[in-house]
């Protein structure tokens, strides 16, 4: 039994070695290659993950499979949230498989690490998980684009409409990395703009289980409002943490700086309900966001995330920019991006500036009451539209040094 | 800080620490008699919380019975029998086989377990976590205790935790049945001769503290969303508690488990930043003064 179970171990790797050895010599000449590297089995998989493949394979199917006469491929691989990962793999891709064009990357520390490495072998990078803003500010790349949401963005509807509405003074619990930072900065001074105040900070360490104990210090500050500069399973906990210390129901208001809608179907509409964010797609806002969606749920079983939403819309303008320029190389089909007004059912007034970041309408959601729900995924309101030049940082003030040039 | 604060946080901390010593307290007994340093404990817990979550949201519906739903108090004796007895199969057809090796076998053996489940898991089930939606009506709301709000269901779980732990250490230390299995720990083959069926005393015993775990899922469920990687969080801060209470040491499990939990809770309130590391650096310090842990026996 042994023997016969190593031979067929053997078979099995011979075939996997040989096949991809196929895929690599055919993709040197004559195809479109896409690589979608995200988060496959980690904290970021219902964000984007397996999805986002599927949105990548959607996109190449709606636009006919190929382009130029070339095959369209898809590729995909789990970085799993390391950065040293995500480079090897992405150099792989790029020196061996041909591969043109890199989309996902959700996790700031693998975007930065593969845009910047991308970018030096001529690839494009359209980074729609991750939400620094270094990706076009400070360490802004020739090819790297930076399409769905950034941490500029996020607290500009959030925070506007939290202190319009009475909220003046802020207490933050924080992500204690370069993301929570940069969220907790940015919000700060959205929230002194609209001349509100901020009354301090507290840093939790990244996957903190229990919050109550930052949830207590934040409640004694006696701020209007605490706001939750983290992200994913953190933000679900302190969320359904406050609830439970019935800290809403005293009266402090949570505004959460950046939540996905996996996220709030993790928590339920009874803990969620009320709660505010910014968003840059949901799928329920038009007929033509519903029907693509109804078709990503048929092969999904979940609504799009905004990740994954915009997986599909830059993988279909990149395809249509090769086709406009009738070629793959990456400096004409970037100058093509750049000059191109996008518009989808996931991009309203889109503009790729040339500091790489797409800059387009964001959108203000409220998390409906049980009773509003109507359905499984009828989950969140659209309160307002926040037009693409107040949601992100201007090109005029851009620290990009590709732009002072 | 004044003294409200401080009280508010040792509640907190009180809050945390009981999940610390029933599932350390599963890993001493484990240890302590079947010497295996059980990796799959984090996500033995983590799936007594999904057998509460399935119970209650998905298995009517996968059994055609619709309506049908496990509670929270059903939850809380089925869970722990599923997963025990899950944990006794894991037991009888896996680690058995490993016992005559060094302890690392041991090790990777449950460490793979616990990754498969957290794999198996995920597939099925939001990673970001799943919310509980089962907390009984009168366990739900606050109490206003003087000095800081508090949910009943947190300290419903405290005074349960620390009710089964010190049953649990009256059961092993106190009793004739607990006289049997350290006996059986100290000498398996003159307990033999006794007339008791070793093997089947370890089955049982590693079944009952996988069933602990269990039922710390269970209770942590309402609190914390229930999610593949919940276990992975915790599992190795038990551990250092285990290290520094003293590997198999049940007493110094529970208490030490409670200990840290203040501790975090004071350090959270204090300084931040630490609350994270402070368990280890507690862990280092231990390990340096008495290497045996605080209620470990030297020459053990």
């Amino acid at each position: 039994m042994n023997r016969s179970l190593i031979t067929a171990m053997c078979a099995a790797g011979v075939a996997a070695f040989g096949s991809t050895a196929l895929a690599a010599d055919g993709a040197s000449n004559g195809s479109v290659k896409i690589g979608v590297l995200s988060d496959m089995s980690g904290v970021y998989k219902a964000i984007e993950g397996p999805g986002a493949v599927i949105a990548a394979k959607m996109a190449v199917e709606d636009f006919g499979g190929s382009v130029l006469g070339e095959n369209i491929e898809i590729v995909s691989a789990d970085h799993q949230n390391k950065a040293d990962v995500a480079s090897s793999i992405a150099r792989r891709w790029i020196d061996r498989d041909k591969v043109d064009m890199l989309v996902g990357m959700d996790n700031s520390a693998v975007g930065l690490a593969v845009q910047g490495l991308a970018s030096g072998k001529d690839t494009i990078t359209m980074n729609t998980g991750a939400g620094s803003v270094e990706l076009t500010e400070s360490q802004c790349s020739k090819y790297g684009i930076h399409y769905v949401y950034d941490t500029y963005a996020l607290p500009v509807g959030t925070a506007t409409a939290m202190v319009e509405n009475g909220g003046k003074s802020w207490f933050f619990i924080t992500a204690d990395y370069a993301f929570g930072h940069s969220l907790r900065d940015n919000t700060s001074r959205v929230v002194k703009e609209m001349g509100g105040e901020v009354m301090g900070s507290v840093e939790a360490p990244l996957s903190t289980t229990d919050f109550s104990s930052y949830l207590l210090q934040a409640s004694s500050s006696g701020a209007d409002v605490i706001g939750l500069a983290n992200a994913g399973g953190d933000t679900v906990n302190s969320i359904k943490q406050a609830n439970s210390f019935g800290i809403v129901q005293r009266g402090q208001k949570l505004a959460g700086m950046l939540v996905f809608l996996t996220d709030v179907k993790a928590l339920g509409l009874d803990t969620a309900q009320g709660l505010q964010f910014t968003t840059a797609f949901y799928w329920d806002r038009n007929e033509e966001s519903r029907k693509w969606s109804q078709r990503f749920f048929d092969q999904h079983g979940a609504m799009p995330t905004m990740v994954q939403a915009g997986v599909y819309s830059a993988v279909m303008h990149y395809l249509e920019a090769i086709k406009a320029v009738g070629s793959d190389e990456a400096a004409p089909v970037r100058k093509q991006l750049g000059e191109m007004a996008l518009n989808d059912f996931f991009v309203q007034n889109g503009k790729i500036e040339a500091n790489g970041l797409m800059s387009h309408d964001m959108y203000l959601a409220k998390v409906k009451t049980p009773d509003e729900s109507k359905s499984d995924w009828d989950l969140l309101d659209i309160v307002s539209t926040i037009p693409a030049d107040e949601a992100y940082i201007p090109i005029s003030e851009s620290a990009c040094s590709l732009i002072k040039q | 800080m004044n003294l409200d604060a401080i009280l508010a946080q040792t509640m907190l901390g009180l809050s945390q620490g009981v999940f610390y010593a029933m599932l350390s307290l599963g890993l001493a007994i484990i240890f302590g008699l079947l010497n295996v340093i059980n990796f799959a404990h984090g996500a033995l817990y983590m799936l007594g919380a999904f057998v509460a979550l399935i119970g209650y949201s998905y298995i009517g519906p996968w059994l055609g019975y619709p309506d049908f739903q496990m509670g929270f108090w059903w939850a809380l004796i089925v869970a722990p029998i599923v997963v025990g007895c899950f944990g006794m199969l894991m037991e009888r057809f896996m680690l058995r086989r490993l016992y005559q090796f060094d302890h690392i076998y041991g090790l990777l053996l449950t460490f793979g377990v616990a990754l498969v489940l957290q794999g198996v898991l995920s597939n099925y089930f939001n990673i970001s976590g799943t919310a509980y939606p089962a907390t009984p009506d009168m366990l739900n709301g606050i109490v206003n205790l003087g000095f800081m709000y508090f949910p009943k269901y947190r300290l419903f779980a405290i005074v349960l935790s620390i009710i089964v732990c010190f049953a649990t250490w009256f059961m092993i230390e106190r009793t004739s049945l607990g006289a049997v299995l350290r006996a059986g720990q100290e000498n398996p083959k003159l307990v033999e001769a006794f007339g008791i069926n070793v093997p089947r005393m370890v089955t049982l015993t590693f079944g009952f503290g996988v069933a602990l775990a269990a039922l710390a899922g269970v209770l942590a469920a309402p609190i914390y969303s229930v999610s593949p990687l919940m276990g992975a969080d915790l599992i190795i801060t038990v551990f250092a508690v285990v290290v520094i209470g003293g590997m198999g040491s049940i007493l110094g499990a529970i208490v030490t488990g409670l200990t840290l939990g203040l501790v975090q809770g004071l350090t959270q309130a204090l300084y931040p930043p630490a609350a994270n590391t402070v368990i280890f650096f507690i862990m280092v310090i231990v390990l340096l003064i008495r290497p045996a842990g605080l209620f470990g026996k030297a020459d053990g």
